[in-house]
């Protein structure tokens, strides 16, 4: 798994949700439903189905790689011209679900690009946050 | 059109450009003739390397007499800094949009 770790890059968001899985599931698999919380698209919780996530800033392309429901729900995730994989996971609590979401697999000489030029970009962290809470 | 994220992701994926562009911001200006001298590779190899980086937004050039001058543009990397933190944002927040979403749908 280390080796792993070197190689990707991954952004891992976990929450407690304080709904059954079955409901966070029709959530996350629901056409009209996603487009409520995360962007327009032509979403079909089956393994293989191409489509997009649309939003006013661009177009993301994803592929259904696992559907499992009410547990497991994964896709490929592609904009910016990085690659990566979303998996969703829902493990129910005693008082809901504890909702997982993991962005990884950046392919090696993408994690180069941005790592490896390190001077200097400092600066640039702040600019981009402000335009990021600008976005939302 | 091609996605400019994609292009600058493309353009510092090579070793030598990107080695070539390191340069440039940590030296500032700099003439083709002398990023050749340490660049270890032909001066065309090096002006086309240059040449990506200018289409990349991530180099200028200033001509001044037989010499072409490139300096970096650091403005151009905003897109690319901090990929994890910026995404991790992102999440959070369509987090906090499901989480109103599931309160608002019928059981």
């Amino acid at each position: 798994m280390t080796n792993t770790a070197t190689e990707t890059l991954s952004v891992v968001v976990e929450r407690e949700v304080a709904f059954p899985p079955e409901k966070i599931w029709r959530a996350l698999t629901q056409p009209h439903l996603i487009e409520e919380w995360l962007m327009k698209n032509d979403f079909k919780p089956v393994v293989d189905h191409r489509f997009n996530f649309r939003a006013d800033w661009g177009a993301v392309d994803c592929q259904v790689l696992a559907v499992e429901p009410n547990k497991t729900l994964s896709y490929t995730w592609a904009a910016y011209g990085l690659e990566s994989v979303v998996t969703w996971t829902l493990t129910p609590t005693s008082t809901g679900t504890h909702l997982r979401m993991e962005q990884s697999g950046f392919r090696p000489d993408q994690q180069q690009a941005f790592q490896g030029a390190k001077f200097g970009w400092q600066k640039f962290f702040g600019n981009l946050e402000q335009i990021l809470a600008r976005i939302d | 059109m091609p996605d400019p994220h994609a292009i600058l992701f493309r353009s510092l994926a090579d070793p030598t450009r990107r080695a070539i562009f390191e340069r440039l911001c940590r030296e500032g200006e700099q003439t083709v003739g002398a990023l050749t001298a340490r660049a270890g590779v032909s001066q065309p190899a090096v002006s086309k390397h240059l040449g990506v980086l200018k289409q990349a937004g991530l180099v200028r050039d200033r001509h001044e007499g037989r010499q072409t001058h490139y300096s970096a543009q650091l403005g151009a990397l905003a897109p690319l800094v901090d990929w994890t933190s910026q995404m991790a944002g992102f999440w959070q927040s369509r987090f906090d949009h499901l989480e109103d979403l599931l309160k608002r749908m019928d059981q």
